[in-house]
């Protein structure tokens, strides 16, 4: 990966993740090594993502590099109406490697092309977060011990949720998959995204209650739903209970299974599942700066 | 074979060039356009609803000493899928074939994403043809799939 920007889950092979996930274990283990030492690394959120910049910032600290950056454009040089291109290219003059958040999807495609030091998207819009999608396929490999022959549900909005899409495309790469989409009608998973599933011969499962399905479960990853993504109002008011985990409806699931979000949660997860040991959103959260540590390395070229 | 040459007539012959024929007669500017005949020095001449037995009304696109590449002259596929093309050197008919759907096209049509980079910076947008029966376009920069009924040209 030495030298490459990481903009889509798209432009890697199954290999390539795993030789990350592989390095982000060795930061596990040892997660401060000085090896980004005179390097300086380029934070650029033209949006703000505050949990997202600190897992990079974390990151690149713990391995002795410095950051820069800017946290939201309103404080930058794009409200006076520069160039994507030209702040890019600019910033590119005083850093090894940009990574970059912005609302505009296809940005960090673009400034991949202009910049003449690699490029890591941290989230375009509502299209790629490649790097959330390597800390998800890490936690499931961590509390599984593997990646294939899993059954894994996702719960919430399946319609627009990026996130999911990501997860869902990268994980057809693995053997026997079975996937249990769990979503109000209106909000089902895309048919471009079940077609990646189909073409694998993998099988997938669509369900309105979420209770049913818990039992099956390996790995249950929640995700948010929101009121603007409903065209009536009321329905949103009917369903909404009905994709929030709590304690109770985990009895009678599997020993093995773990609870992922990509948080922020806001009410879809009980404050009262957080203890049972089950829960392991916390946990994913910190393997993002393990993840992000390994993909700083690889594109440095220093691992 | 006497049917078109007489057909050719109505705009008159050349010695060397590409004939662009059977582009229906609403696409001909368009044609013109990607093909930016608008800014060719070359002498360049077109009919509109001109009669053909197959299709009703139909353009028809001459221009002068000038050849194109597969790759340039494919692009009208998108616009004109049941064009020929003529191509003449001294009077002679020396190349004919019909234009094909490209794998990939950049620059003049936009992406339907109103989200899309291209939509917002000055980018040229770039798609992998991914259907060439329903035509399906997968835009290179937000990966959202333009569709037939969705094109609009740059
Ligand atoms: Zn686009």
């Amino acid at each position: 990966m030495k030298n490459r920007s990481l903009v889509s889950i798209n432009d890697f092979s199954k290999e390539e993740y795993l030789k990350i996930l592989d390095l982000a274990s060795e930061f596990e283990k040892q997660p401060v090594q000085n090896i980004l030492e005179g390097n300086v690394v380029a934070t650029l959120f033209f949006e703000p993502s505050t949990r997202t910049r600190l897992s990079f910032e974390s990151a690149v600290n713990r391995l002795g590099g410095r950051v820069i950056g800017f946290t939201d454009a309103s404080s930058s040089s794009t409200s006076k109406g520069e160039s994507l291109k030209d702040t890019i290219k600019t910033v590119a003059n005083y850093s090894d490697l940009i990574v970059m958040r912005h609302p505009i999807e296809g940005s960090a495609k673009w400034a991949s092309e202009v910049s003449s030091v690699p490029i890591i998207n941290a989230g375009d819009g509502a299209n790629q977060h490649p790097t959330q999608c390597l800390l998800d396929l890490y936690t499931i490999r961590q509390t599984q011990g593997r990646l294939d022959n899993l059954h894994i549900a996702f719960v919430g909005d399946l319609k627009y949720g990026r996130t999911v899409h990501s997860n869902v495309i990268a994980l057809t790469q693995f053997d026997n998959i079975t996937f249990h989409l769990v979503s109000p009608d209106e909000l089902k998973l895309p048919s471009a995204v079940k077609m990646h599933i189909k073409k694998k011969n993998l099988n997938y499962y669509q369900y309105t209650d979420l209770k049913e399905v818990i039992p099956h479960l390996d790995v249950l990853y929640m995700t948010r739903i929101q009121r603007e993504r409903f065209s009536d109002p009321i329905e949103y008011e009917r369903v909404k209970n009905s994709y929030v985990l709590n304690n109770d409806m985990l009895d009678g699931s599997k020993d093995n299974l773990k609870i992922l979000h990509p948080l922020p949660r806001v009410n879809e997860i009980n404050e009262d599942v957080d203890s049972n040991p089950k829960a392991y959103y916390f946990e994913q959260a910190l393997n993002g700066v393990f993840v992000r540590q390994a993909i700083l390395a690889s594109i440095l070229g220093k691992k | 074979m006497e049917e078109p040459l007489r057909k050719e007539l109505i705009v008159s012959a050349i010695e060397n060039g590409t004939v662009i024929d059977h582009i229906p007669s609403t696409a001909v500017m368009r044609v013109m356009k990607i093909l930016e005949l608008e800014k060719s020095k070359n002498q360049v001449l077109f009919g509109m609803n001109l009669e053909s037995r197959k299709f009703g009304k139909k353009g028809i696109i001459k221009v002068r000493d000038t050849f194109f590449e597969p790759i340039e002259i494919n692009k009208i596929a998108l616009v004109a899928p049941s064009a020929s093309l003529t191509v003449i050197r001294d009077f002679k008919v020396v190349e004919k074939k019909m234009v094909e759907i490209p794998d990939f096209v950049a620059g003049f049509i936009k992406c339907f994403n109103p989200k899309c980079v291209t939509n917002h910076e000055n980018v040229p947008t770039k798609f992998n043809v991914i259907d060439k029966i329903e035509i399906r376009l997968f835009c290179h920069y937000c990966e959202k799939i333009t569709k037939k009924e969705h094109i609009q040209f740059i």
